[in-house]
């Protein structure tokens, strides 16, 4: 049961993968990263890892994706517009492509052959939460702190920019 | 705490039931029941609104096809199967056919963690339930923004463009609203937080301090807008963008967002009902009480009995927050977008924060720890409380407002029936003109 559900979520997962690096639509690669963003949160439940893949869900998803995808329809206007891919920078492609790919492999050669979903019976969430507001603390709100400095930058950035178009007229 | 999560299943397959057994059963529970329950929602709900439009604007609901025209919905539902499904030509046509169903899906889904009664709901050991149903959600604008972007139509990606920027911004006090309530309960699971407030209705969360009164609140006008309900219905605003997102769309991929919209309304007024109203106990504790005393006695026909009621209950409270929804729509006009904005960044975002900080700071100096647990509550004695003195006070202070609230609702809701009446009365039977 959970293996046939690990290959159809793996399966959804490869397939979506390579149409995002194979579509020329930059929508639908969006959509095709939706799929593999999704089927990466159904790994996470096969693995009992529910608030991992709640947040998977929930952030990239829910969250980021809609973003992207709101950039991606206000900036291009045309459906059909591909790219124009050089030959060189499609043998640049390839090669950096090989290196990952090798480098991925040989990670993946040297694991344990699949993850096993944790099956203590422990309660995930509650030491989850522990952990971060107990040992964790100081990274966690280290974290926080970034966050809040690239909310300011962007405010900041997004204001000014919009002050230099209203005094240069 | 008796585990009593898997009891149907228990009851139909036997204690130790073979891994296919259970495959069965749960592919079983989804294909007939979460269908027909999205597919019923979504009619009886449409109906209502129907009717609800027609009691409150004085204009004549549906009230032909059957009795109070209850056949309308299936009358439309045949409609539109029966109509041409037409995709643009300048469409992106795979994403057009696509989107309905990435829209309805995470609808569909969400109904896993909901708890109907103590022992009816789908996978009751669902740790993170609330916030799968937020994640889940979350989800949907991607099916609205696709429908949007490939019907290629500047109204249609208008819609879908306004449904993002909503959508996303008000998922934030949604998620700190839920936040307050589900610290007051200490979990996530949907079942426990039922299980929670089993011992009466001042035991309920939305009475467990006031953050979670005003987090109530929130909550509710930020679900209305993140299910682009009016007045924060303008992804589909007919006045301004035709029929917003889904303005190329017919026949039955019309119809699924329909019934996912309707749904989500569901889905979101159930989590309201689980998290704040006492899920799906009676106000007098019963409920609880006959619970853990028919798990005790091992009372086969009593618990189904008494899951039977609480399911009843459960809908009650669904369908009242639904109606209220629904009354919300047809009273007040449409939000311009930069209202709307407007009320979640300086009003809502801050708000939610305040409570959010107030809650934590009332956990930590003020509340009591639950005080007893569900399964030894006395619904008829005060003796077993165990709690701070301050924590139960402001509890009954608070559920006494609620009931006052509720009370003069009631009395309201009774006026308008009465003098509405009085009206069709007058308008059936007019004056003779001279």
């Amino acid at each position: 049961m959970t293996t046939v559900l690990f290959y159809i979520f793996a399966l959804l997962v490869a397939c979506s993968a390579i149409g995002v690096a194979v579509s020329r639509n930059i929508v639908r690669t969006a959509v095709c990263l939706f799929f593999t963003l999704t089927g990466v949160a159904g790994l996470y439940f096969l693995l009992n890892a529910e608030f991992l893949a709640a947040v998977q869900l929930v952030v990239y998803a829910g969250g980021t994706l809609i973003l992207i995808v709101f950039g991606v329809m206000l900036t291009n206007r045309l459906p059909s517009a591909g790219w124009d891919v050089k030959p060189w920078e499609k043998t640049v492609a390839l090669g950096i492509g090989a290196v990952l790919a090798s480098a991925l492999v040989a990670s993946i050669l040297s694991l344990p052959p699949r993850a096993q979903p944790d099956e203590s019976g422990a309660y995930p969430v509650l030491e989850l939460g522990a952990a971060l507001l107990g040992d964790y603390l100081l990274p966690f709100e280290l974290v926080s702190v970034v966050l809040l400095v690239v909310m300011i930058g962007a405010a900041y950035l997004a204001k000014g920019r919009r002050r230099n178009r209203e005094a240069q007229p | 705490m008796p585990t009593t999560g898997t009891f149907f299943q228990d009851l139909l397959l036997g204690p130790e039931p073979a891994a296919w057994a259970v495959l069965l059963f749960r592919v079983a529970v989804i294909a007939v029941a979460f269908v027909t329950l999205v597919s019923l929602v979504a009619m009886l709900c449409i109906w209502g609104e129907r009717k609800v439009a027609g009691h409150i604007q004085a204009r004549l609901g549906p009230h032909r096809v059957g009795p109070f025209g209850l056949l309308q919905s299936v009358a439309d539902g045949l409609k539109l199967l029966l109509k041409e499904d037409i995709c643009p030509q300048q469409a992106d046509s795979l994403l057009f056919r696509l989107a309905p169903y990435i829209a309805f899906a995470p609808v569909f889904a969400a109904m896993l963690a909901i708890p109907f009664g103590p022992n009816l709901t789908f996978e009751p050991r669902l740790s993170v339930g609330v916030f799968w149903i937020l994640a889940i959600l979350a989800i949907e604008v991607m099916g609205v923004i696709l429908a949007g972007w490939s019907s290629n139509n500047k109204w249609s990606l208008y819609g879908a463009m306004r449904e993002a920027c909503q959508m996303v911004s008000y998922e934030i006090p949604l998620g700190l609203s839920i936040i307050v309530g589900v610290m007051a309960g200490g979990t996530l699971n949907l079942v426990e937080l039922g299980h929670l407030q089993g011992g009466g209705i001042h035991t309920w969360l939305v009475f467990a301090n006031p953050f979670a009164m005003l987090a109530f609140g929130v909550y509710f006008v930020a679900s209305l807008a993140s299910n682009k309900r009016a007045p924060f219905d303008l992804p589909e605003s007919e006045s301004e963008l035709v029929a917003g997102f889904h303005t190329e769309y017919s026949g039955i991929r019309f119809s699924f967002f329909f019934f996912a919209e309707y749904a989500a309304v569901f889905v979101v007024a159930a989590i309201q009902t689980a998290l704040f109203l006492g899920g799906w106990h009676d106000p007098f504790g019963l409920i609880g009480f006959y619970t853990a005393r028919f798990i005790e006695a091992s009372n086969t026909s009593g618990l189904i009995w008494v899951n039977v009621i609480a399911c009843a209950i459960f809908l009650a409270k669904v369908t009242t927050i639904i109606l209220v929804v629904m009354w919300i729509r047809w009273t007040l006009p449409r939000a311009r977008i930069d209202q709307v904005l407007y009320v979640c960044v300086k009003v809502l975002l801050p708000l939610a924060c305040v409570l959010l900080l107030g809650a934590a700071l009332w956990q930590l100096f003020v509340a009591d720890q639950p005080g007893v647990p569900w399964f030894d509550y006395q619904p008829w004695s005060w003796a077993g409380w165990a709690g701070a003195r301050a924590g139960l006070i402001t509890r009954l202070i608070l559920a006494a407002i609620g009931v006052s609230l509720i009370g003069a609702l009631m009395i309201w809701i009774g006026y308008a029936v009465i003098s509405g009446r009085r009206r069709i009365l007058r308008l059936t039977d007019p004056e003779p003109i001279v």
